[in-house]
């Protein structure tokens, strides 16, 4: 009965929302049509570097596998996702598309056949991008080597896995249009805002994400504690499946930029460190593959427009550590943590970041420290650091409680105020995937 | 003239300023690359792979120290590519250039720290024996070759990529030609080392790991150096230092 009240609403509402998608129609802005000519080594070469500018190379290059041939599982809330294969093969690939098929892509989130695709391709971003530089990168995509190569369905359930399900997502959560210039700002804040919001789909990760998995945008986003509204939306957000969290670009307690110098954001995005903040995790993958091969103009526009994001207070926290904890943490530390980050974490510029007064470590979250201390890992290995240093993995060392401890000591110790962790909470982390 | 003069030392004088003191930089690169900042580097390996990289603190993991630096890197291009599987190796290397790569390739490759006592045979004598004679001579009638015709003779390995089979835990031996047996260990295509351990009988597995983890390691004893060895199969990537 409740199953079949359900449905009908469900039904109901696929009818709504396919009106509304019908009466908003395709309005969305197609641009230009460009004159068919042979694409100029320029031309490509852009494309190359708006491709790395935009990450492509995070979903459709697989481990093992050829470049851009796609493949990679892209795990969801809902499924896996396979990202797709770029590369001009006819069959598998985009052989048989031409720039306009690409664009319908990018800016419609339509494949060639008409077919809607899932919002794992982060088109609600791509949307922004302009039709030159669809363009440009089709046209870089079309020179690699054609690989055969079929990625796997993908494993939505029934009903996400129906064109339905695509229309009624859309109609809740996608806008289609290039986002003309504010006049008020600078051409070089026009530009940040561009890559940050367009091409570059920090969102992704930066944004709270709704019920359905979609980027949460102004003005609905607000502050999870005071609930005010926004004017921008990298506030912070879970990556899917809730194992890293990618700070708020608002928040000076966090990730926030607002204080620092321009100078300094550029090296973090171009060199993946700088004296007292390094990317680790997915960030890491993003500086490897996409921000340092940024021009130092672009990388000025992307901290300009970072430097501007509306700032937002975090309260003052007082983290309660037991003594039981703080002792069995203390050891813990001491016998695998002060060699490298010294026994009142201060860390060793240059090598081993300091612990006390470092944000990613006092995250209202635990998760990436805790994802550091079991995993490890390496500062990415850019051209401006090309010999990182790293850490260990503690996870096949320490077991659950053992990292609790050592984490909230470290959260909680040296002036840092976060939050405790109990050994419940650091478990679901101890599979690490390597995709 | 005078302040032509002056300006030609001057260039001269920035010239060789710039030669000597480029010469400096490298020079300073140089020993950087040999010395002991990149200990600090590679902490992270030490944790599971021990001091030096000599052994781990289980079989699990295997000494690094010693071994050929072309058969280190290709493990580690395994874990990268999926071809071997241990998340956390494929995530600690994931952001590595190839170059520091090959470095710390390169840096425990030299290390020659003491091996660990062998481990006394378990199983009865003419079990170990049979173990032995794998080794040794194979089997010619199932085309499987000794492991001394690649491993060579003293079966501490072969540069630039083959590596030792003495000095290693009874269980990772298993472990390793169990996973070839399986799929979830590769090399290079051809990859001659599955077709080898595919051919073995567990209990010929089993023989051969109980006699090669009770070898003593020959004191100094280091991979190979022999160019013209014929190896009997083809084997991908082992040419590749």
């Amino acid at each position: 009965m409740i199953r079949a009240r359900f449905l009908v609403l469900w039904l109901a509402g696929l009818l709504v929302a396919t009106m509304i998608w019908l009466s908003l129609g395709r309005h969305g802005n197609d641009g230009p049509t460009p004159p068919q000519t042979p694409d100029s080594a320029a031309t490509i070469a852009r494309g190359e570097y708006l491709a790395r500018a935009g990450h492509c190379s995070g979903c459709h290059s697989a481990r093992g596998g050829e470049a851009f041939a796609g493949g990679k599982p892209i795990e969801t809330p809902f499924g896996t996702v396979y990202g797709s294969n770029l590369t001009p093969d006819h069959d598998t690939g985009l052989g048989r598309w031409d720039a306009t098929d690409f664009w319908n892509a990018m800016h419609h989130g339509r494949s060639r056949d008409g077919r809607l695709l899932t919002p794992a391709f982060p088109f609600t971003n791509m949307t922004r991008v302009t039709r030159e530089d669809s363009n440009a990168i089709f046209a870089w995509l079309q020179t690699l080597p054609a690989v055969s190569n079929q990625p796997p369905a993908n494993t939505l359930p029934f009903p996400l896995n129906t064109q339905a399900a695509m229309v009624v997502w859309r109609a809740l959560n996608f806008r289609p249009g290039v986002e003309p210039p504010e006049p008020d700002r600078s051409e070089l804040w026009n530009r940040g805002a561009y890559l940050v919001r367009g091409l570059g789909h920090c969102e992704a990760c930066h944004a709270p994400h709704n019920l359905l998995g979609a980027v949460v945008n102004p003005p609905f986003t607000s502050t999870p504690l005071t609930h005010e509204p926004l004017k921008s939306n990298l506030v912070g957000g879970w990556l899917p499946g809730r194992d890293w969290y990618a700070p708020s670009l608002s928040s000076a307690s966090e990730a926030g930029v607002a204080e620092w110098s321009t100078e300094e954001i550029i090296t973090l995005l171009r060199d993946g460190r700088h004296d007292h903040a390094s990317a680790s995790g997915p960030m890491a993958k993003v500086v490897l593959n996409s921000t340092q091969w940024l021009t130092s103009e672009d990388l000025l526009a992307v901290a300009t427009y970072l430097k501007s994001l509306p700032p937002i207070e975090s309260p003052p926290r007082k983290a309660f550590l037991s003594d039981s904890v703080r002792s069995a943490g203390q050891r813990l530390y001491e016998q695998h943590c002060a060699d490298c980050h010294g026994t009142t974490g201060n860390g060793d510029p240059g090598r081993y970041p300091a612990l006390a007064g470092n944000r990613a470590v006092a995250l209202p979250v635990a998760a990436n420290v805790v994802q550091v201390v079991m995993h490890g890992g390496y500062a990415p290995g850019t051209v401006g650091n090309p010999r990182p240093h790293g850490m260990a993995p503690y996870a096949p060392l320490l077991n659950d409680a053992e990292v609790a401890a050592v984490v909230s000591y470290i959260r909680g110790s040296w002036g840092n105020t976060a939050a405790a962790v109990d050994a419940q909470a650091v478990g679901r982390f101890r599979r690490l995937r390597a995709d | 003239m005078i302040a032509w003069r002056g300006s030609g030392r001057l260039i001269v004088w920035l010239v060789l300023s710039w030669i000597m003191g480029s010469g400096q930089i490298s020079q300073a690169r140089g020993s950087d690359l040999q010395g002991p900042t990149l200990d600090g580097r590679i902490a992270p390996c030490m944790v599971c792979h021990g001091d030096q990289g000599r052994a781990g603190r289980d079989a699990y993991y295997p000494r690094l120290a010693g071994k050929p630096a072309g058969y280190l890197l290709n493990q580690m291009h395994h874990f990268r590519q999926g071809r071997r599987h241990y998340a956390w190796m494929t995530t600690l290397l994931e952001p590595l250039p190839e170059p520091y790569l090959t470095e710390i390739a390169e840096h425990f490759a030299q290390l020659n720290p003491p091996y660990a006592a062998p481990t006394p045979a378990t199983l009865p004598p003419e079990q170990v024996a049979l173990g032995q004679r794998l080794v040794m001579e194979g089997d010619p009638s199932r085309e499987l070759p000794a492991c001394t015709t690649c491993h060579s003779t003293h079966l501490m390995g072969l540069q630039p990529s083959i590596p030792g089979l003495l000095g290693l835990p009874r269980g990772y031996l298993i472990a390793q030609i169990g996973a070839w047996q399986a799929g979830s260990r590769r090399a290079h295509t051809p990859d001659c080392m599955a077709t080898i351990a595919q051919k073995l009988r567990p209990y010929e597995l089993a023989a051969i790991a109980q006699w090669l983890a009770a070898q003593p390691v020959p004191p100094l004893a280091k991979p190979a150096l022999d160019p013209a060895r014929k190896l009997p199969l083809r084997c991908g990537g082992v040419g590749a230092a």
